[in-house]
């Protein structure tokens, strides 16, 4: 069998799954991109290039994929729709595959208001599954959006997309991780877990469909560096889930950095036996340095 | 209808510099939403004389988007209006461009802010409902418009950020998807939620004219 991606190789074979999260820089600096690459060479199997996250302007996600296969890492491409329309996005993932980028991350996109740019104009031409739709239209029948046909060789990408479970209504969050699929899903990265008893029930509903045999859903880590950070998860970004337990304890602390890497490790270790589970994705805001001890104090360097 | 909001008075006395002006109201959105009714027109006429602005007259179109009742409304105003070199019109953008249509040697100007197609929901309380896509889908989605209501245009479903039945942009604002859902759930229609909608047609919105 032929893979896209060794992402998609790993994980087909059943081994546990470690991403990380690269935030390209504010500037045209491509050294940037490649020392926070170092710091997590070898730390997990493939790398997250977010696509002006929260709507600030950053190097381009393809850019930064293209640094990354330069030195010879994996990456996975995230595109949003809040920039582009599907003409915009179409281009985009042709440049991409071109290039050698083999897996990529369909997302809606954080709206303008939250960046840099509110006055920017917000595209939304399509929604992420109508974009996991398109391209794996493009891969697997040849046809842009339009239905007119591909001419020179098909994107062969490997599609993710991301799942929340603490999002609202919470019934219908697994209806939408099978819209997902449908739509051309084939691996999910989740929303970063602080409350695992709530992440489980999702599991279980997940599961009782057997989604979890169609889909490879990786969970999401952010650990919590201080008690600014903290209530910043807790109150204002939303979607985010930081049950009182966690912020207790993070008040508590002495050290806060360390409680956070400490609950993230206890967390990784929840998350790893939930059955179902087949990685962990890690989201290490402006902290990747930390990335390296957490993966093998988790126990999954020897995976990677 | 058409929700506008006033400019401020600072920014209208800017651009409009010295009088005389003729001021133009609408009897129908303008007047319902407090922009540009028989009260505000009066309110701004006194304003502006107060400044030392004269006003040669004003009118309340019935309504400012049509144009040959304009012409024919206007025509007892010839004199007031011969004695401006400035309209100043309190309406929706469109009744702006309607006005403009028939004075190509005056200076237009707008006192107005075009907001919305919204809903007068309470007496002061107006509400976006549709952005005039070309292709209605509300019967899909159970009366309620995603494609205006929800920032994102989501076609298929809530986006991660829902939280409450609020949006994410903002606590004040309601989430249209969680409208959409609990209406299906009423109805028992939860699955239309599981079907793909497909990227919307916008060619349907870019006519620029119709006839019948
Ligand atoms: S679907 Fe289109 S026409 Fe119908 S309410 Fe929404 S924006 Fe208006
Ligand atoms: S919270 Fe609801 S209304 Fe707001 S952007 Fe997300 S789906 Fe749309």
């Amino acid at each position: 069998m032929s893979y896209r991606s060794n992402l998609e190789k790993i994980l087909s074979e059943g081994r546990f799954v470690v991403t990380a999260e690269i935030g390209p820089p504010k500037g045209s600096d491509a050294k940037k991109i490649r020392d926070k690459a170092e710091i997590v060479r070898g730390s997990a199997n493939a790398f997250n290039i977010t696509d002006n996250q929260t709507a600030v302007v950053r190097m381009s996600s393809l850019a930064g994929c293209v640094i990354l296969l330069q030195m010879d890492l994996e990456p996975i491409m995230q595109m949003t729709c809040r920039d582009r329309n599907r003409i915009g996005l179409q281009s985009d993932v042709l440049g991409a595959a071109a290039l050698g980028v083999r897996n990529i991350l369909c997302l809606t996109g954080d709206h303008q208001s939250f960046g840099n740019h509110p006055a920017a104009k917000g595209v939304f031409d399509v929604d992420s599954i109508q974009l996991l739709q398109i391209i794996k239209n493009m891969r697997d029948a040849g046809v842009f959006q339009s239905g007119d046909p591909l001419l020179a060789e098909r994107p062969s990408v490997f599609l993710g997309a991301a799942a929340n479970p603490y999002a609202d209504p919470f019934e219908i969050q697994v209806d939408l991780l099978r819209k997902k699929i449908d739509a051309g899903a084939e691996f999910i990265q989740t929303q970063s877990v602080y409350n695992v008893e709530k992440f489980a029930r999702w599991m279980d509903d997940v599961q009782s469909q057997g989604l979890d045999k169609k889909v490879h859903i990786l969970a999401g880590i952010t650990p919590l560096k201080s008690v600014r950070m903290t209530e910043r998860m807790k109150f204002h970004v939303p979607g985010t889930d930081v049950p009182d337990v966690v912020y207790q304890r993070m008040k508590n602390a002495s050290d806060p950095a360390k409680e956070g890497y400490t609950i993230a490790l206890e967390t990784i270790r929840e998350l790893k036996i939930l059955p179902g589970i087949h990685g962990i994705h890690i989201t290490a805001l402006f902290w990747e340095e930390i990335i390296p001890a957490l993966v093998k104090d988790a126990g999954l360097f020897h995976q990677i | 209808m058409i929700i506008t909001k006033q400019k401020n008075l600072e920014e209208i006395l800017r651009v409009l510099g010295n009088g005389p002006v003729f001021l133009i109201g609408c009897s129908e959105c303008a007047t319902l939403c407090h922009t540009g009714g028989k009260d505000e027109i009066g309110a701004m006429k006194e304003a502006l004389e107060k400044r030392k602005i004269p006003v040669s007259g004003c009118i309340i179109l019935d309504p400012a988007c049509h144009l040959n009742n304009n012409k024919r409304m206007l025509k007892e105003y010839s004199k007031e209006i011969d004695r401006s070199d400035k309209i100043l019109v309190f309406a929706c953008g469109n009744g702006v461009q309607t006005v403009a249509e028939l004075f190509a040697e005056k200076e237009i100007l707008t006192g107005t802010d075009t907001l919305f197609l919204g809903e007068i929901s309470r007496g002061n309380e107006f509400d976006k409902r549709c952005m005039l896509c070309g292709e209605c889908l509300l019967d899909i989605f159970g009366g309620f418009c995603p494609v205006t209501r929800c920032p994102k245009s989501m076609l298929n479903g809530p986006c991660g950020g829902s939280s409450g039945g609020k949006c994410e942009i903002s606590s004040e604002m309601e989430c249209v998807w969680d409208r959409i859902y609990q209406q299906l759930k009423n109805k028992g229609k939860l699955q239309v939620i599981d079907v793909i909608q497909k990227p919307k047609d916008w060619s349907k919105a870019v006519e620029m004219k119709r006839r019948v």
